[in-house]
């Protein structure tokens, strides 16, 4: 199976992601969309360490360990940003994220 | 493959479903689907930690934040359409930008049979020999961020 067929799978996958933050006004949905994105750039990097690793090298690790640092700081990203709109709702009632104009001026 | 078709056709779905918990579930199928790649891709180790951080911890997050919420009422308003289309249109564009340029990359296809570097023991001797000051600094980072989250939540 060719290298193209994973990329091509993390780019629509990536694509989703974008098109969801850009298109949904619902925090919780927007950061879900945001690790679509992740892990869309995760499956990319483990294709790629599979590739390196067929061709013989030696530090084809190195790209799994990205991955589990990436997952190391979506978690953290995650429990601080629910945190976040857990603290806008309790303010404002609704998570809609046209409601944080406020902070334009 | 049944796997992407499936990957992809669930991440259409939490993008494009009305109700946020449809969404929640979605995203769960999509997780598992990309942990099957994993697997086949030998990547054992990630798969198993995909499964448990992604299924078994965040998107119980999500869920609990979701409950604690119950916003299964609220709909978005539904005026300034063409934002939606708008994004919808650049998303598509940035697909397109992607593959265009991409699609006559020469790649070598990926063998069958199976790699030693997805176990366990090598992804450890490489985490604590040679990215053990990354995993020292991302344990800081998990401590700050269970801080920050527990100030940031407090009821003040």
């Amino acid at each position: 199976m060719p290298v193209q067929y994973y990329i091509f799978l993390s780019i629509a996958l990536f694509c989703i992601g974008v098109m969801g933050v850009l298109m949904r006004r619902n925090a919780i949905i927007i950061f879900m969309c945001i690790e679509l994105m992740l892990n869309a750039v995760n499956l990319l990097m483990v294709s790629f360490s599979k590739m390196w690793a067929d061709a013989g090298r030696v530090d084809a690790g190195s790209a799994q360990l990205f991955v589990f640092f990436i997952m190391v700081v979506a978690a953290a990203e995650v429990a601080v940003g629910l945190a976040i709109i857990t603290m806008v709702y309790r303010n404002t009632h609704s998570v809609d994220i046209n409601i944080l104009n406020r902070l334009k001026n | 493959m049944v796997l992407s078709v499936i990957a992809l056709i669930s991440a259409l779905g939490v993008v494009l479903s009305k109700n946020p918990v449809t969404s929640v579930l979605c995203l769960i199928v999509t997780f598992f689907t990309i942990a099957g790649h994993y697997i086949m891709m030998n990547a054992q180790f990630l798969a198993v930690v995909h499964i448990i951080v992604y299924a078994g911890a965040i998107m119980v997050l999500f869920l609990y934040v979701l409950m604690l919420m119950n916003l299964n009422a609220e709909l978005e308003p539904q005026k300034r359409n063409w934002l939606k289309y708008a994004g919808a249109i650049s998303g598509g564009a940035l697909l397109v930008v992607l593959v265009a340029a991409l699609r006559d990359a020469s790649m070598p296809a990926l063998s069958a049979q199976p790699t030693e570097v997805g176990l366990i023991k090598n992804l450890g001797q490489i985490l604590f020999k040679q990215y053990v000051l990354p995993f020292e600094v991302s344990s800081i980072l998990f401590l700050s961020a269970m801080v920050g989250a527990v100030v940031i939540g407090k009821k003040d």
